[in-house]
């Protein structure tokens, strides 16, 4: 299945996908109004140092630990998405424990939230891939199928 | 066509329904059920009291969820017996299961000491199952006073949950220190200035000793008025049917990697079992929920006809209490690295060129990147982790595991 994937070489480190995916998550239509001048609490984050940097969000485990340690069984896999039923989740953290990338981070609530790969919102394909100016990141298929 | 028993309905019967099904789509499965209810998020009943979820929302799998696992659940029945030469397994009303595997599920019971008095006490209550906080909740109002005798997990989780819906919360225990399982005095004493602050009591060093009606007369000679009464001493593991079959209990019921027992087509999973905590290697009771699923999901792989090993565990809790979280996993052995600020703190704990264990408080982003250095005992001269000390980054590996981490299938 396709998923999304980093060339860190690519990466110009502009944060430019966090800011498209706090606005593909925000249910609204326009940027500005969606994103300015409010701390943004996207799904996916740019980490680096001088010499590299990288995006991390949700790598949608074959065998994910989160959905086996959630206290609430707040989180499923399905069709190969790694999703959230935030109506369950009570914002205890534990998926932030044990995720081994560190891709999780909660809501401004403090309830969590994940990459879902905005298949369910408005843009419809992850949107931090889609206006990514550099292809550092990419929504393809690499290696085995699911 | 074969028979499986699981004895519990918790998450670690959750668990082992998925893993035998993840290996045989076809065998029956049945699960006795001594509590009335399909299977919920445990941990979950603090926040029920504190209206963060509800009755429909604590399940902790859909509602379909049996039927479409090919499950039948007796619920409100207690099994008293296994019999491995019959392979059955048999019910308080003498219905008889056989089986083919039967997974022993059967949780841990709260420990009540011998309190003298406790019997003049008319509303007590434990804090483990859903009917026990239905039934605490029904016994407070906004006037109550409770006493909370316990200051760990279970203790802290149930005062944090009634703090809003009752006048006074006093919480003692023997311990000089609050969560004394997870945190050593430092750390237990950033958590309980944070309760403090947040209203709750504490009696520490200090416990009850006997009870009339509504007095505690404590070991320091004080005594504590209350209208509720909570006890949340500890947890011995349900380890009686696995005994009674010779199969060989320490504190928790012996299981391999496999979750199997002693006992040949027996496995067992989840808080009445031994894990092998591969942070000390040390045989404890784990009685974690991740730990709970995993060993159900291994068990019950194996059970099918699979071929499972759960052979990386450790302890790990992450509990937050009014809005300051505590992270820690492993063990506290070894070199200390530290870092304080107010009201937050990291201890890193290093041993033989691998982390082992660790405490957070208040800054936990990331945490999952140390969690796993630890369960992947990943050689600390291969990364470097004087970065990593500071910052949970994925900078401090190499490009190599970096591009197989971010560009590849994991």
């Amino acid at each position: 299945m396709k998923r999304v994937y980093v060339n860190e070489e690519w990466c110009l480190g502009c944060h430019l996908c966090e800011y498209n995916c706090a606005f593909a998550n925000s249910g609204m239509k326009d940027m500005v109004t969606a994103l300015k001048d409010k701390p943004i609490f996207p799904r996916i984050h740019v980490e680096g140092d001088e010499k590299i940097s990288y995006a991390v969000s949700c790598r949608h485990c074959t065998d994910p630990i989160c959905v086996k340690s959630c206290i609430a069984g707040a989180i499923s896999k399905n069709d190969g998405v790694v999703e959230i039923d935030q109506s369950k989740c009570v914002g205890c953290l534990t998926c932030v424990l044990v995720c081994p990338v560190g891709a999780l981070a909660p809501s401004e609530s403090g309830i969590m939230q994940k990459c879902e790969l905005c298949l369910k919102n408005s843009c419809g394909e992850p949107a931090c891939a889609k206006g990514c100016p550099n292809n550092a990141i990419v929504y393809e298929e690499r290696g085995e199928a699911e | 066509m074969k028979q499986y028993v699981i004895i519990g309905n918790g998450v670690a019967a959750v668990g082992c329904i998925e893993g035998i099904r993840s290996v045989d789509k076809d065998g029956k499965i049945t699960v006795v059920s001594e509590e009335k209810h399909a299977v919920y998020g445990r941990p979950l009943i603090s926040y029920y009291l504190e209206n963060k979820t509800d009755l429909e929302h604590i399940n902790y799998r859909p509602a379909d969820f049996y039927e479409k696992n090919g499950c039948e659940v007796i619920y409100g029945k207690k099994a008293v017996k296994i019999d491995s030469e019959k392979k059955s397994v048999t019910l308080d009303d003498k219905t008889v299961l056989s089986y083919d595997s039967v997974c022993v599920a059967t949780g841990s019971s709260p420990f009540v000491p011998p309190f003298e008095g406790l019997d003049t006490v008319e509303k007590k209550f434990s804090f483990m199952t859903l009917d026990d906080t239905l039934a605490l909740e029904s016994a407070i109002d906004e006037n109550s006073k409770v006493l909370i005798v316990g200051a760990g997990l279970i203790g802290l989780k149930c005062a944090e949950g009634l703090h809003f819906r009752v006048a006074e919360i006093t919480v003692c225990d023997l311990a000089d220190r609050v969560l004394s399982s997870i945190l050593d005095n430092e750390c237990a004493e950033i958590m309980q200035n944070h309760l403090e602050q947040n209203g709750i009591k504490f009696m520490l060093n200090d416990s009850a000793e006997k009870f009339s009606k509504n007095t505690a007369f404590m070991k320091s000679g004080k005594t504590v008025e209350f209208d509720v009464l909570v006890l949340a001493v500890g947890v011995r593991a349900n380890v009686s049917l696995a005994s009674a079959l010779g199969a060989s209990v320490n504190r928790g019921i012996v299981v391999d990697e496999r979750m199997q027992t002693t006992v040949s087509n027996v496995y067992s999973a989840g808080d009445c079992t031994e894990g092998n905590d591969i942070s000390c290697d040390e045989k404890r009771v784990l009685a974690l929920l991740p730990n709970a699923y995993m060993q159900g999901f291994t068990a019950g792989a194996n059970m099918g006809g699979g071929d499972k090993v759960f052979d990386n565990a450790i302890p790990m809790n992450s509990i937050g209490f009014f809005g300051l979280h505590v992270m820690t996993a492993g063990s506290y052995d070894g070199e200390m690295f530290e870092e304080k600020t107010e009201n937050k703190l990291k201890r890193l704990f290093t041993k033989d060129n691998c982390l082992k264990g660790f405490i957070l408080i208040g800054d936990t982003e990331r945490v999952g990147i140390y969690t796993s250095l630890i369960r992947e005992k990943t050689p600390l001269d291969s990364i470097d982790f004087e970065t990593l000390k500071k910052v949970a980054t994925y900078t401090a590996f190499s490009a190599k595991t970096r591009r197989k981490k971010f560009g590849g299938v994991v």
